[in-house]
């Protein structure tokens, strides 16, 4: 205490430069070489699921009949046939239904997530902003919510509504911005504190003006590890549905059903690579994005500043 | 402590009530009735199914007896698609299934994961760390619905030692792989759970005191450590009890192991409303009596938690 | 005769991701039944490491080599097993934060229980009984009622009284006390300094109190250590460095106290930071911060020299010079 020097002293060996907190985090994430290598998986993972099927010369959905119900011996994968995945069951290009199925995966997983980002945000920057009584129902209407069993609703909405992947998208983005909105929520009672807050209600912004200006961009870090990491729970959420023949319905495909029908071929002791190909696929991605939310975590998380 | 379990009660029954007038709300507000098909049945057997079902009543009668028929006799009507059996049937016939594998499932997920998680924090940075840690990444990421074919593919027609699917009465060999993919990921996360509050504990100062005690690394860990390590696993094993003793869709459809997972999906695929909202609502309220124990648990272990 | 405590040549190493960082270099020094000792320095300094070394409780990346011997035996080479016999029962700590030091899910009663009925085989009853005794002792109001009570139902002054209580339970020889009033009030300090002093009266036990604090240091302490940067900079008893310090970062420390008797405008202070230990200089660790700082001081390690009455320095500037 009373021996600690007063002041700043800049007689230090380093100079500390006034880094933003995005060129810090940016740094940190470059360090991460897991995370890295993921990205740039990632970034093929997307230009493969986007551009994909011009590399092929066969489309999602004809029905080769020479080739309907393959086997070991019929519709293997090959790079003479073109058939580079080989045939479904059904005789279908398989390379060019992963394709497809990826790129549903990646959507859902991005949209969903956005979806939950968004909504969560602007509730949890709400509830927490505002305070006391309307905090109060806000929160607990989210604890009502959360002791729904997810699942079963979503499967209730996919029957009553139809199995469309619109109902999806909506279902699973709507549940999962729970979590998101509570995190939020928690920081927001740090930052109102804050004196630029403060400032900002002596002078009389508005309440809705402060959140949306003050609030959320210093809440993005936060959001934005929270939104990587619900990106995977979203495409397993999706496979899940789509496995279990609720989600996505054909001619369309997602991983999730790939994998369903692979499995069942599988099971059956018909052919391997329908269930091989897009496992491999999805386990890569998982592990991918797994990674890249992982590094984003280490470079945006304040605990560690 | 009692008023805590009652203002813990004046939150859990109203959600009970709004998931069961969620669902059927969920169902008037589905386009077209239960009934509806590709081929609608003529108008007179469409009379006749509602009337029979209720269906013909006004809408708040129908909720009220939905209600007071759940609440008060536990009775969940008839299903919509069998003639002759009752929601209630369906779960006396899965659920005891379910719970079976469910529960053992909990056991083994428990067990290891802590055993893991303890054992990766005292040798913290060490290869067995690595492992734990490599695994329960994996384990993780690895669903149950890919986790299962490639039991199958291992243990069924790789090695042949277990059966590909069915119950059998519960015998052990048709429980192994049910079991291995449903408790996995939960495994997983118990045992990363276990390991980071561990270590995070072990570093603290009051392990450092007893460290300083001189009482050996055993009664340390054992005595110390423990109790407030498990703590945010206790937040944690409430939810995952529920859904693992509710079973999987994956696993009952998978390994036709004949639990409530199948009927669910097979209602979800027949519109037999009667049968989803009737899991739906029994799942939901274990789930929210679950989270409540283990609130009353909580605030009975950690003494600085007085309500 | 042997010391109680003779520490020789002890370095402390911490293995980190930037490298090898030695938080204490060389530091020797002892101490005799029933004396105290003050160890003084800034935060960093090495002085509670040195502490944890001779408890055996080093972080897992730290390590300890050079001898520490207690009573003739060589505690560092001890066996885990052995060096828990030790504790407690021959040393004991308490730490600087008594608010994080008790475990906050065990009653006080198990936690002082436990120390009897491990290292004097006590049944249960007898150890709870005991432990009261000594809360008594260290004059918690009610302590039979209250040792059945959790660590946050008392006070930070509280809970350090008993840290101090379970040191004692085994009537060790020496005690560490490692900051132990820096997270506490004001008033409770001097009420904590003062049981701390009568116990060491009552019981004869000998006290190494680590402090930044020199008021406490005055009226507690037989001999002063000073250390800067895991170094000794003088050691004597605390009298003599008290009225004459031998090293410029004593007269530092002195003048930074604040003092009613003088007419200080503004608060002395020592210019610069405490060092970084994974960069000291190469010469004297205090050179970048001394005002009469010579060729030499940046170059070479100051050798210690002994000087009368029974004290020592490590400084290149001549003794007359620091003093005037």
């Amino acid at each position: 205490m009373t021996m600690q020097s007063v002041a700043g002293d800049v007689s230090g060996a380093e100079v500390i430069e006034g880094r933003s907190l995005w060129q810090d985090a940016k740094r940190r994430f470059l360090k991460n070489k897991a995370a890295v290598v993921s990205a740039f998986v990632f970034l093929f993972l997307c230009i493969f699921a986007f551009f994909g099927q011009f590399l092929s010369q066969y489309d999602r959905e004809t029905i080769d009949f020479t080739l309907m119900g393959a086997n070991a011996y019929k519709g293997v994968p090959s790079f003479e046939t073109g058939h580079y995945f080989g045939v479904d069951s059904d005789g279908r290009d398989l390379y060019a239904r992963t394709v497809q199925g990826l790129r549903i995966s990646i959507m859902i997983g991005i949209v969903g997530s956005l979806v939950a980002g968004i909504v969560g945000t602007l509730y949890g920057a709400t509830a927490g902003y505002l305070g006391g009584r309307v905090d109060g129902i806000m929160m607990r209407t989210v604890d009502v919510l959360m002791s729904i069993p997810f699942m079963f609703v979503l499967i209730l909405m996919l029957v009553m509504f139809g199995r469309s992947i619109t109902i999806l998208f909506i279902g699973v983005g709507l549940i999962s911005w729970l979590d998101m909105s509570r995190i939020v929520r928690g920081q927001t009672l740090s930052i109102k504190n804050k004196e630029f807050v403060e400032a900002a209600v002596a002078i009389g912004v508005s309440p809705a003006k402060i959140i949306l200006r003050h609030i959320v961009p210093n809440l993005i870090g936060v959001v934005v590890v929270y939104m990587s990491l619900l990106v995977p729970t979203m495409i397993l959420t999706e496979s899940f549905i789509s496995f279990l023949g609720l989600g996505v319905q054909e001619p369309n495909t997602s991983l999730g059903a790939l994998l369903n029908r692979g499995a069942g071929a599988l099971q059956s002791g018909v052919t391997t690579w329908q269930f091989y190909f897009p496992l491999t696929v999805f386990i890569v991605l998982l592990f991918a994005l797994f990674f890249i939310g992982d590094g984003l975590r280490d470079a945006l998380d304040p605990k560690d500043r | 402590m009692f008023s805590f379990i009652v203002r813990r009660l004046a939150v859990a029954v109203p959600t009970l009530l709004i998931l069961i007038i969620l669902s059927f709300m969920l169902m008037f507000a589905a386009p077209g009735g239960p009934f509806l098909s590709e081929r609608p049945p003529p108008q007179q057997v469409l009379d006749n199914l509602n009337a029979k079902y209720g269906l013909d009543q006004p809408y708040l009668k129908q909720i009220f007896d939905y209600v007071v028929n759940v609440v008060f006799y536990f009775d969940f009507g008839p299903s919509f698609q069998y003639r002759d059996r009752t929601v209630n049937d369906v779960i006396a016939q899965g659920f005891p299934v379910t719970l079976t594998y469910g529960f053992w499932s909990f056991v083994v997920a428990l067990i290891v994961g802590i055993g893991l998680g303890i054992a990766a924090a005292i040798k913290h940075n060490t290869w067995l760390d690595y492992l734990a840690v490599g695994v329960s990444i994996g384990a993780e990421m690895l669903p149950n619905f890919i986790l299962a074919p490639i039991l199958l593919l291992t243990f069924t027609l790789a090695l042949g030692w277990l059966p590909g699917g069915g119950w059998n009465g519960g015998e052990w060999q048709y429980m192994v792989m049910p079991i291995i993919a449903l408790s996995t990921s939960y495994m997983a996360s118990i045992a990363r759970i276990t390991r980071a509050s561990m270590i995070e504990v072990m570093n603290s100062n009051f392990i450092r005191t007893a460290k300083a005690k001189g009482l050996p690394m055993r009664t340390v860990i054992f005595r110390h450590a423990l109790k407030p390590s498990l703590l945010p696993i206790l937040s944690f094993i409430g939810p995952a009890f529920v859904a693992m003793v509710t079973g999987s869709f994956v696993v009952d459809s998978f390994f036709s192991t004949g639990g409530i997972g199948v009927f669910f999906v097979n209602a979800a695929f027949n519109r037999d409303y009667a049968v989803m909202m009737g899991l739906t609502i029994l799942v939901g309220s274990m789930t929210i009596i679950f989270s409540l124990i283990v609130d009353i648990l909580y605030a009975w272990i950690d003494p600085k938690i007085r309500y | 005769m042997t010391k109680l405590l003779e520490v020789e040549d002890l370095t402390v190493t911490f293995r980190t991701g930037d490298g090898d960082v030695n938080a204490v270099n060389g530091l020797s020094f002892d101490i005799d039944e029933g004396e105290t000792l003050a160890i003084v320095g800034e935060s960093g300094s090495g002085k509670s490491q040195t502490a944890f070394a001779t408890m055996g409780l080093l972080a897992r990346n730290g390590r300890a080599s050079g001898q520490v011997r207690f009573d003739g035996t060589d505690l560092l080479s001890l066996s885990q097993a052995k060096m828990n016999k030790m504790r407690s029962e021959k040393v004991a700590m308490i730490f600087q934060d008594p608010m994080t030091s008790l475990n906050p899910y065990m009653r006080i009663s198990d936690q002082m229980a436990e120390v009897l009925t491990l290292h004097k085989g006590l049944s249960k009853r007898d150890a709870i009984a005991e432990a009261a005794r000594m809360l008594d002792a260290v004059r918690i109001p009610d302590a039979r009622a209250r040792i059945t009570m959790y660590p946050h139902e008392f006070s930070g002054g509280m809970r350090q009284r008993i840290m101090i209580a379970m040191a004692l339970l085994c009537q060790p020889r020496l005690l560490i006390a490692d900051e132990p009033t820096t997270a506490l009030d004001v008033t409770v300090q001097a009420q904590i300094m003062s049981l701390l002093g009568t116990i060491r009266d009552d019981f004869g036990t000998a006290v190494i109190l680590i402090t930044h604090d020199l008021g406490i240091v005055a009226d507690f302490c037989d001999r002063t250590l000073v250390m800067y940067g895991g170094q000794i900079m003088e050691e004597g008893a605390t009298t003599d460095v008290f009225a004459a310090p031998a090293h410029p970062y004593t007269k530092g420390l002195l003048r930074a106290v604040p003092r009613l008797d003088r007419d200080d405008d503004v608060l002395q202070t020592i210019a610069g930071e405490p060092p970084d230990m994974s960069r000291l200089p190469a010469g004297c660790p205090f050179s970048p911060r001394c005002d009469i700082v010579r060729p030499e001081c940046t170059a070479t390690r100051p050798a210690q020299e002994a000087f009368p009455p029974e004290r020592r320095r490590a400084c290149h500037a001549p003794l007359t010079e620091v003093t005037s």
